[in-house]
């Protein structure tokens, strides 16, 4: 019965019924099934699998969005019972444009599959400052730091964000990964940032490693 | 007869502008910089609550357009008149600000260096059907703060050609004023003869930054022509229907329009955009798209119907490399561009989303530019009636080769591309060594960059750039400007 629920949960998942996953969750939680067993077997085992059949061009774009709203239905029945529980969220990544840069359509996209992998996001915008960067990653305690830069000009404040973070000694608290059309494995490198993601994919897999075994 | 290309009939142009006006009064735009804000409500805009969007009324709209100029000149570094741009006029523009170049040897993409800017710079010199240069990519031997003004340093010196560039930041307009006022000699002969076309973006949805509002601003005030580039792509930041997008295109475009004809009536500005079909498949923006072309074409329309000069970005390729992909994507948009009268055309030398830049590509693109300038002229009569004495030569003779009627029109009537086009037999072709296209193309280049070529500018006015762009570059902690060899 346990396994039914769960299986039918990752399948409603994958077609995106926003009111089915609610409906079932409900049920799981009404059946006694563990939290986090709903959680993690349930609904992000069913986003693993739209995860996987994104990456290989099998589904597209809205698809996914449609399963992430989907898989958030189902959240907010969970999200009081994983408080009252104290079960920690899989992982917290502030994200935002870096100062002087207008171009947020690839960190909202990230931003957007993070959360549909199962992630708290703290989106900061653009135009952001390495102090609020910082700042954002220490009052929300995250995980992970996303910066994104598409323009040459703006790249060098990425490195301002990490010094910063050096120059408070809280650096090794998170992982930082960048992304944007000009930077390369080379340049986070540089800079000492953790990760380069070219697209979401990457960009999810790679926050996947980072708070693995946490 | 000019042949033209039409997609939208005059009933959806009113409808699209109707839609458009609509927009722009009820819904607004939002303005994240507090002097436009100013500039906007002291016309009689009116503010939201929230002070962030601000709705513009047809009135002040038609305010607007009845003084934009319908066409405007630029002009060269010596002051000669080079493009005039309005009514069906067409000129190309290679596609700007790549972030990599495609090296030659390798053909794989690198950072570019200051050297990789001159042979560029030279090269767009000798690019016959290229009116205008652009500050077509970024190198990388300059702190990166000062790459936006450095390229347009490097353009002014090492070519004689008007410039489409953009600044990327305040700071970076600045620079890029002052070494265009240091090649005229002063505002008023600047805004009198324009040397560059500066883009300025709206953000999609229906969005003006802090930065790219004070850059329409700023232009308008030193008469810099500004091209408005608005970037909606369909089904993501804008509806999915190219007519969806082609309202919010007329949207974005109006609104910066109505910021630069408040700061100066009368300033000149390219109804442009970048718009593209949004790939959903892969989260990219491809230049290639046939839908993102036939916007570009319809939103030309819109322009054209308004009596403002256009601008697209059109006539480029998302390759990754100087393929059969590169050639198709760009001659299919070069000459749609043409026949739709879209009157600059920026794209040559482009590859991979606007991020990778090729002088190969370049000197191929030159050869279409070309050959969609000759199908501008159309198919004219030229002494072709009465036809009976020509017929009756051809007959006695059995060939028109030498004939006077040949010798007369054969180089306006026909096109001869470059050797870049391989129109050899295929034992001709291999006796000259089987080369490939990327070959040919690269011995071009070569020929052209080994020319002996006069200097540009005075040594008085390249001194004082130099002293600009090295205060520039020491306050971002270089030493001394890369070595120009
Ligand atoms: C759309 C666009 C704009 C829009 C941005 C709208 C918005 N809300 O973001 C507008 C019109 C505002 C704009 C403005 C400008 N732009 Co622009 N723009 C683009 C364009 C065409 C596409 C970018 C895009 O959205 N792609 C789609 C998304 C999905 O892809 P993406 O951003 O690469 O993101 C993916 C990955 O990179 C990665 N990723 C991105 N961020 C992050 C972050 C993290 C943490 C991770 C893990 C991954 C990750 O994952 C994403 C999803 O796949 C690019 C060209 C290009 N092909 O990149 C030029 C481009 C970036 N722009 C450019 C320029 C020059 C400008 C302007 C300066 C122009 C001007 N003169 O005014 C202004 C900038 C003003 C400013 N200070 O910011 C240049 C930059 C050149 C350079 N050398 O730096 C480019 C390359 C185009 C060109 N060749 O001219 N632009």
């Amino acid at each position: 019965m346990t396994n039914d629920i769960l299986t039918q949960l990752t399948q409603v998942l994958q077609t995106g019924d926003a009111t089915a996953v609610s409906d079932l969750t409900k049920l799981a939680i009404d059946q006694s099934i563990g939290t986090k067993i709903i959680l993690d077997d349930g609904l992000i085992a069913g986003m693993n699998i739209v995860g996987e059949r994104f990456k290989k061009h099998e589904i597209f774009l809205p698809d996914l969005l449609f399963s992430a709203k989907a898989f958030y239905a189902g959240l907010e029945h969970l999200k009081p019972l994983l408080l009252k529980e104290k079960i920690a969220s899989p992982g917290k990544v502030v994200i935002g444009t870096v100062q002087g840069d207008q171009h947020d359509i690839g960190k909202n996209l990230v931003g957007i599959m993070l959360e549909g992998a199962g992630f708290e996001v703290v989106d900061l915008g653009k135009d952001v400052s390495p102090e609020q960067f910082v700042d954002a990653a220490v009052e929300t305690n995250a995980d992970v730091i996303g910066m994104s830069a598409l323009l040459t000009t703006t790249m060098p404040v990425m490195k301002k964000v990490i010094d910063l973070a050096t120059e408070r000694k809280i650096k090794d608290q998170f992982k930082y990964i960048v992304g944007g059309a000009p930077l390369s494995d080379k340049f986070a490198k540089e800079i000492g940032a953790d990760a380069y993601c070219f697209d979401t994919v990457s960009a999810v897999e790679c926050v996947k490693g980072f708070v693995k075994g946490k | 007869m000019r042949p033209k290309l039409k997609f939208l009939d005059d009933e959806l142009i009113h409808k699209i502008t109707n839609e458009a006006y609509e927009l722009l009064e009820n819904v607004g735009i939002e303005i994240h910089n507090k002097s436009v804000i100013s500039l906007l409500t002291d016309h009689g805009a009116k503010l939201s609550s929230d002070g962030k969007r601000v709705f513009l009324s047809h009135d002040l709209i038609q305010k607007a357009l009845d003084s934009t100029p319908s066409s405007f000149k630029l002009y060269d570094t010596n002051g000669n008149e080079t493009a005039d741009l309005g009514g069906y006029n067409v000129h190309y523009t290679p596609g700007s600000c790549a972030i990599y170049f495609l090296d030659s040897e390798s053909d794989e993409p690198r950072h570019a260096k200051t050297s990789d800017y001159l042979r560029y710079a030279k090269l767009m010199r000798k690019m016959e059907y290229i009116a205008t240069q652009s500050t077509a990519f970024i190198t990388n031997d300059v702190a990166e703060q000062i790459s936006d003004s450095y390229r347009l340093y490097l353009s002014l010196l090492h070519c004689e050609k008007p410039i489409v560039t953009g600044a990327f930041t305040d700071n970076g307009f600045e620079v890029m004023k002052n070494l265009q006022l240091a090649v005229r000699g002063s505002a008023e002969a600047l805004a009198s003869k324009p040397v560059s076309v500066f883009s300025a973006c709206p953000t999609a949805p229906l969005k003006w930054s802090d930065i790219s509002s004070q850059n329409v601003v700023d232009c308008a005030n030193a008469g810099i022509p500004v091209e408005f580039v608005a970037m909606p792509l369909t089904g993501f930041v804008a509806p999915i229907t190219l007519t969806g997008t082609l309202v919010q295109h007329t949207v974005e475009t109006l609104s910066g329009l109505v910021i630069s004809q408040l700061t100066k009536p009368g300033a000149p500005v390219l109804w442009g955009g970048s718009p593209a079909v949004f790939d959903i498949r892969y989260e990219t923006t491809p230049m290639g798209d046939i839908g993102t072309m036939m916007i570009d074409c319809g939103y030309n329309e819109i322009g054209k119907h308004f009596k403002i000069p256009t601008q697209a970005y059109i006539g480029l390729s998302d390759a990754k490399h100087l393929d059969a992909q590169a050639g198709f994507e760009t001659s299919m948009g070069a000459t749609l561009a043409a026949l739709a009268g879209i009157n600059n055309i920026s794209g040559a030398g482009m590859l991979d989303f606007e991020n990778l830049f090729s002088l190969e590509k370049l000197v191929l693109d030159n050869q279409i530019c070309g050959m969609t300038h000759r199908m501008l002229k159309g198919i004219e009569p030229k002494e072709d009636f009465p036809s009976k004495s020509l017929f009756e030569e051809l007959i006695s003779e059995g060939h028109l080769l030498i004939a006077d009627h040949t010798r007369k029109h054969i180089h306006d009537e026909i096109h001869f591309p470059s050797a870049v086009i391989d129109r050899a037999n295929r034992s001709r072709y291999r006796e000259e060594g089987g080369v490939t296209l990327k070959q040919r193309a690269r011995k071009e280049i070569e020929q052209h960059i080994a020319e002996e070529m006069d200097e540009c500018l005075t040594p008085e006015i390249r001194k004082e750039l130099e002293n600009i762009m090295l205060t520039e570059a020491k306050k971002n902690g270089m030493d001394s400007l890369p070595k120009i060899i």
